[in-house]
Order: structure tokens, then C-alpha cells, then sequence
């Protein structure tokens, strides 16, 4: 089974299969893009981004699962995934507190969405990985450290 | 000067007939010594035996333990934290005997000369057989690092270890090192010759794109109608630890939800006990045991440690016991499990060192290990210098093995300063041994063993210190890569490990001078972990050296000045 899905891929190349999918209507660009938080992208501190997400109070929860590597294999793609148990998940942030811009993706959740996102992020330095999840109109947050190293050694 | 199986025998014959030539203590101890290998009747129904990280020692060897093994916060005093005095109090062992001296650092030279050689394939095959023949169907399971570490390893690219586990009838193995000979060489020996003979597992090994399995996660078996469940568990910092390019399309990690799904699964086909053969690490192990639950046993390898009595550790599902094996074929573990009412009841745990001296070699091992060296014995044994000092590599910090290295790339290369990694394996050197291409062979066997010079500021400098200080010392097991710190030369420093990352290094300084931040410093390294790296294979830049020496003076190795770990007892004297 996974051959075969990884041998159509070959054949049809990845961008081809994605543009597929989209113009099936899976993926909804437009939608997220309608969603932009221009100051959230932009801002330099996580403090500015929670303010621009409207998350500043956002509270500790254990019913966020952060999966990434403990330390990261290639900084330049840590993959990041979120899932929030929390009922009505409405959006999922993923926030990279040292990066330069640490607001790295935020995801909405269609009505009765699992709340379940996986991405792939740049990190340049030990950090703390930030899921901030809006769930029935209130925030939300995890953390978990990724470390990044020079490697060697064994 | 060791002395032979027979001496040794008789020696102790003497002792047990005349009281005391060898000493009070010593006596008992190696009449206890001669004991060792009667096992007491199987402690249950299901055995598993283990050997792990013997890194390619198909031959008798040296090796030293530690003397420096420091366990921070909750890690402090606690195995595998434990060196010297403070191991033997721990686990109850008497001063001066055989299993001090297969334990500790304590009076190396002249135990390793009392007590000879340790491991060795041959030796290891008939101590296999001997337990295997009073426990009936047990698994000889290899936690890995098995096929580097030696040239012949190197130069068959780990065919001779892979012809010599299949002979020592190795059922189960993960790996670490063997991933270090590119993920092709690793599938090639897993379809064609380990095909229907050994299981090659690892359940946190996966494809970077849809994070498909690798290899098989687990397989059960049948022991004395036991079924039983054993999860194979890969070194999960290897493309960090190890260059990337060597498995690139793979993804590693601890991946403790995928492994508690894994025991669900096995639990739900009605084993009755499940064994994670892993290669995380002993400290890594012992943070896994307490977060996963359903599993009976850990039996674990990477760092090293020889820790005589396995961890009991608690977590939601009940206990996890866990244990580290040595290394370099020093060890063999026996773990009996009482399993009855379809769970373990009960447990016997023995890590037998493998004495040489009092193990008569297999036949047909000890033939076929000579057949497969015969083609490089006349290399093996070029005698490139003798030292006149013991030549160790094991300790957080430093060895006199390393500083020779450090040595020869400062000396040969011309640069004011050097950086060799801190491998856990290589073997031991004692005084008056010629140091042949074997040994050196034995200590810097890698399949990127590259030297570099590089100018480098004196900020880089402190923040790759700071970095490979953080790999062992974050309080976080997870976030340690179990290998010890950098070795250097020419620069002096200090070290309060207790710190965190940015605050451990201090005082730095060479011929005297502290190191400036912006200042740029020639450094001499090898084993570079970067794609397309090139320069002399370091064991050229060695031999030359050695040489050109004829005779190696003792070494001091550069220990950094430590803080805030006075009476650490994972720090001897």
C-alpha cells in the first residue's frame, strides 16, 4: 500500500499531485489567506503575537499534545504537530519563541474539525514550540522545548 | 604478563587450600571469581540473553570503566552514576575481587594484569552455549553497535561482525552504529543475510515523508509456551550524532506514543511479557520506563554502562525493570523471567563479565574469526610505537587514549589547539604494550574519519563546548545524546556542569592567555559530521605520529577544572 502511494506520487511529482487536490477543493487556499494576521507574522516577541491573537490570557492546557523532536534532526524543517482535545476547536497557532519572527503558522478549524495540524517549521536555535489553541472563544496554550544542536559525537 | 586459565585455577585452588597467598579479601574474591559462571537453575521460564555495543571486538580486549560518570538533579549517586568505591558500595561488591575489577577503574593495571583479557567473540560463543544448554529456548537478543569499532569491521563493512553474530546465533538486534554504513548496506544485510535467521528491529525508525516503518517494530515469540513480545527500539539521535547523509531519508527520535501503541498492540495478541531491546541510552531508558507502561523489561545499551542489578521503575502500568550491558564485548547479561498466570512474577538478573582467562574459547568461532582476519593480520600488527603510560578513553571529560590523539593532530597538523568527539568505545592499552594499526584502528574506526583544520573564533569555540557540554548535562534525559564531552587540546577551561547551556564554560585560555571571543584559532578535528568533508583519515595522521615517537611517554589528559560537583559520586577520588 505505502509503495503504491509512494510510486503515484513519484509519477505524477509531488506539485502535480498537490494541484490536484486542491482543484478537487480539499485544500482551501483562499479561505486561509482570508484569514492573514498581518501583525501576528510580523511581530518579533511572542508577547506581540498572543496580543495580536488576541491570546494574552491564555491559559495552561494539558489537553494540547505537542509532537515534535525532542532535538531536531535539520533545523531548517522541524516537523510540528498539534492536536487539541479541546471541544470546539476553533484555531491552532504554531510559535517558535526564538525565531526572529516566532509566529509560524496559524491554522482555523472548519465547524466540527478535529483539531489536528501537522506543519513543518525553520528553527534556528533551542526553543520553546508554542501551540496556542482558541477553543469555544477562549485561549489556550502548550509548550515544548526543541533543541537544536551542532550534532557530532556518538 | 596475564596469566593463563590454568594458572589462574590453580592459583585460586591454592588460595582456597592454604588460606590466604593471595590476600584475605583477594582470596575469596577469586575463588568467588571461579564460581562465576555456575549459574544457579534458571529463575524462571522465559530467558533473554543480551550483549550490547560490543563495537566489533571479535578478540579479547582491555577496557577500562570510567572514573568519571557524573548524574546531575535526579540522575545524582544513582546507577549508572556510580564509579569506583562508590559502585562497589552501592551494589554491594567487595574491594580487590574479579567483579571490582570488571565494574570499576579501581587499580586497572594491575587487576587487568591479575585478571587478563575480557570478551572476545570465541569466549563469548562458548559462555552463550553454556547458559543457553541449562536455559532452554532463551533469546540472545544484540542491542547494536555491533558491526563498527574495529578495521575489519570497517574494511568489510561490518561482514566479518555479520557472519560472526549469525555463528553466535544472535536471534533479535537494533542498531546505532550500523546505520553509519548508509541505510542501503543496513537493508541489503537485513534481506539477504540476516533473511530467516536475525530479526532486525526498531519500531522509532521512519521514512521522512509519510513516516511509513522502516523495519519491523517487534516480533513475539514462543519460550517454554510463553509467548513473549520483544520491540526493537534504534538510537534515536542518530542523524545528530551521526552524519545525516548517511540515512537521509529516515527519521529517528524516542517516539514513546508510537512505542506505547506497539505494546497495546502485543498485549492485545496475549503475550505475556513484553522486552524493549534498546538503544536509547541508560538515562534515556529510565525517563521512558517511568512514562510508558506494559512493559516488564528494558534491556539496554549506547552509554555504555555496566550496571550489575537492573532499575526497578514505576509508572502507571506497574514496574519496568531496566538495565545497561557494558560494552566491548565485556558482558554477558541473563535476565530470567518467571512468567505464570499470564504475567512476570518474578525476576533473576546476572551481567557476567566475560573473563577470557576463565572461559575456554569455542572452536569453531575462534577459527572462524582467524580465517576471516588472516588477510589483514600482517597490517593489523605493525607495531607503530610502546607506551610507557595505561591509554584509556572512557570518562566524561577526557582520556589518555584521546590526548594521544589530540597530540598527534596538534603536532601533525600544526595547529594551537584540537577537538576529538567523545566516543564511549575504544579499548585499553596498558604499559609496555606495543600500540599497533589494530589499536589505533580500535579507536578511530568510523567510516568519516576525516581530519579538518579550521580557523575558528574564539566565540564558536565556546559555543560548540557549550552545545556538546549541553548533550550531556541537560537535565532532560531526552534532550542528552549519551556520548561524552568533546576532548581538547592545547585549550584549558572549566566546566560547572550544574549550570545551564551558555553558563557551563569558563576561564578558557591557551599558553595561558584567556581566549578572545573574536579572535580566530587554528583547530585540528576529525570525524566531521557535514556532507562532502574531506582530509587524511585521522588513523594516518595517528600512525604517522606514533612513529615517528617510537616510544610514548605517559600522557596527561587535559581534565577541565570542574565546579559544583565536589563528592559527586559519578566522580572518583
Amino acid at each position: 500500500m505505502n509503495e503504491l502511494r509512494r510510486s503515484f506520487l513519484k509519477l505524477t511529482g509531488g506539485a502535480t499531485a498537490l494541484a490536484v487536490v486542491t482543484m478537487a477543493g480539499l485544500l482551501k487556499t483562499g479561505q486561509a489567506l482570508a484569514a492573514w494576521n498581518k501583525a501576528g507574522f510580523e511581530s518579533k516577541a511572542v508577547a506581540d503575537v498572543l496580543k495580536s491573537l488576541g491570546a494574552t490570557d491564555a491559559a495552561e492546557s494539558k489537553d494540547i499534545v505537542i509532537t515534535a523532536p525532542d532535538i531536531a534532526e535539520n533545523g531548517a524543517v522541524v516537523p510540528i504537530a498539534v492536536t487539541s482535545r479541546i471541544p470546539n476547536t476553533q484555531q491552532i497557532s504554531v510559535v517558535a519563541e526564538k525565531n526572529p519572527f516566532p509566529l509560524a503558522a496559524t491554522f482555523d478549524v472548519g465547524g466540527g474539525g478535529e483539531g489536528y495540524v501537522s506543519t513543518r517549521i525553520k528553527m534556528g536555535q533551542t526553543s520553546n514550540v508554542w501551540a496556542v489553541v482558541k477553543a469555544g472563544g477562549k485561549y489556550y496554550v502548550a509548550k515544548k522545548e526543541v533543541k537544536i544542536t551542532v550534532g557530532g559525537c556518538g | 604478563m596475564s596469566i593463563t586459565r590454568r594458572e589462574f585455577l590453580q592459583m585460586l585452588a591454592l588460595a582456597a587450600a592454604y588460606g590466604a597467598p593471595l590476600g584475605g579479601n583477594r582470596a575469596r574474591a577469586a575463588a568467588a571469581a571461579s564460581n562465576l559462571y555456575d549459574l544457579p537453575k534458571a529463575g524462571g521460564n522465559v530467558t533473554f540473553l543480551h550483549f550490547t555495543d560490543c563495537h566489533a571486538q571479535l578478540l579479547p580486549v582491555y577496557f577500562r570503566e570510567p572514573d568519571v560518570n557524573i548524574g546531575l538533579h535526579a540522575a545524582r549517586g544513582r546507577p549508572p552514576h556510580l564509579v569506583g568505591e562508590a559502585l562497589l558500595k552501592h551494589f554491594r561488591i567487595a574491594p580487590g575481587s574479579a567483579l571490582a575489577h570488571a565494574y570499576t577503574h579501581i587499580d586497572f593495571e594491575h587487576a587487568a594484569r591479575t585478571y587478563g583479557k575480557v570478551g572476545g567473540f570465541a569466549h563469548l560463543a562458548a559462555l552463550v552455549k553454556r547458559v543457553r544448554a541449562q536455559r532452554r529456548g532463551a533469546l540472545l537478543l544484540d542491542g547494536g553497535d555491533t558491526w563498527q569499532g574495529s578495521a575489519t569491521s570497517l574494511w568489510t563493512r561490518g561482514q566479518d561482525m555479520i557472519d560472526a553474530s549469525k555463528l553466535l546465533g544472535v536471534d533479535i538486534m537494533t542498531g546505532h552504529w550500523e546505520f553509519t554504513y548508509g541505510a542501503a548496506r543496513v537493508q541489503e544485510v537485513i534481506a539477504k543475510d540476516f533473511a530467516g535467521r536475525i530479526e532486525f528491529l526498531a519500531q522509532n525508525v521512519k521514512t521522512l515523508d509519510f513516516g511509513d516503518p522502516v523495519f519491523k517494530s517487534h516480533v513475539i515469540r514462543e519460550m517454554n509456551g510463553v509467548p513473549v513480545a520483544i520491540i526493537g527500539q534504534a538510537f534515536p539521535y542518530t542523524p545528530i550524532a551521526n552524519p545525516r547523509h548517511f540515512v537521509p531519508e529516515w527519521t529517528f527520535g524516542v517516539q514513546e506514543e508510537a512505542l506505547q501503541k506497539v505494546v497495546e498492540e502485543t498485549r492485545k495478541k496475549g503475550v505475556q511479557a513484553v522486552v524493549l531491546l534498546s538503544h536509547n541510552g541508560m538515562d534515556v531508558d529510565l525517563k521512558l520506563a517511568s512514562r510508558v507502561s506494559g512493559i516488564d523489561a528494558i534491556l539496554g545499551g549506547h552509554t555504555h554502562d555496566a550496571v550489575p542489578e537492573p532499575v526497578a521503575v514505576r509508572n502507571r502500568g506497574g514496574t519496568t525493570l531496566v538495565t545497561n550491558a557494558g560494552s566491548n564485548g565485556k558482558f554477558l547479561a541473563v535476565l530470567d523471567l518467571d512468567v505464570r498466570g499470564g504475567g512476570v512474577k518474578g525476576h533473576r538478573y546476572r551481567l557476567l563479565p566475560v573473563f577470557s582467562n576463565l572461559i575456554e574459547p569455542d572452536a569453531e568461532m575462534a577459527d572462524t574469526i582467524r580465517r576471516m582476519r588472516a588477510p589483514y593480520e600482517r597490517k593489523l600488527s605493525e607495531k607503530l610505537a610502546v607506551t610507557e603510560g595505561l591509554l584509556y578513553r572512557r570518562g566524561n571529560f577526557t582520556g589518555t587514549i584521546d590526548q594521544m590523539i589530540l597530540d598527534a593532530l596538534m603536532e601533525v597538523k600544526g595547529a594551537e589547539m584540537a577537538f576529538s568527539p567523545g566516543f564511549r568505545w575504544g579499548t585499553t592499552i596498558l604499559p609496555g604494550e606495543p600500540i599497533t594499526v589494530e589499536h589505533v584502528m580500535d579507536q578511530t574506526a568510523v567510516t568519516y574519519p576525516h581530519t579538518t583544520v579550521t580557523a575558528m573564533t574564539g566565540e564558536a569555540i565556546k559555543n560548540i563546548l557549550e552545545d556538546v557540554c549541553d548533550n550531556l548535562f541537560n537535565p532532560d534525559p531526552y534532550y542528552q545524546q549519551g556520548g561524552d564531552m568533546v576532548r581538547v587540546g592545547g585549550m584549558r577551561y572549566r566546566v560547572d556542569p550544574t549550570r545551564k547551556i551558555g553558563g557551563r564554560i569558563s576561564g578558557m585560555t591557551l599558553n595561558g592567555k584567556p581566549i578572545e571571543p573574536g579572535r580566530t584559532y587554528k583547530v585540528a578535528s576529525w570525524a566531521p559530521v557535514a556532507e562532502g568533508a574531506s582530509g587524511e583519515p585521522v588513523w594516518e595522521v595517528v600512525a604517522r605520529y606514533l612513529r615517528s615517537k617510537k616510544v610514548l611517554r605517559p600522557v596527561t589528559p587535559n581534565r577541565p577544572a570542574l565546579t559544583g560537583v565536589t563528592g559527586n559520586p559519578g566522580l572518583s577520588g
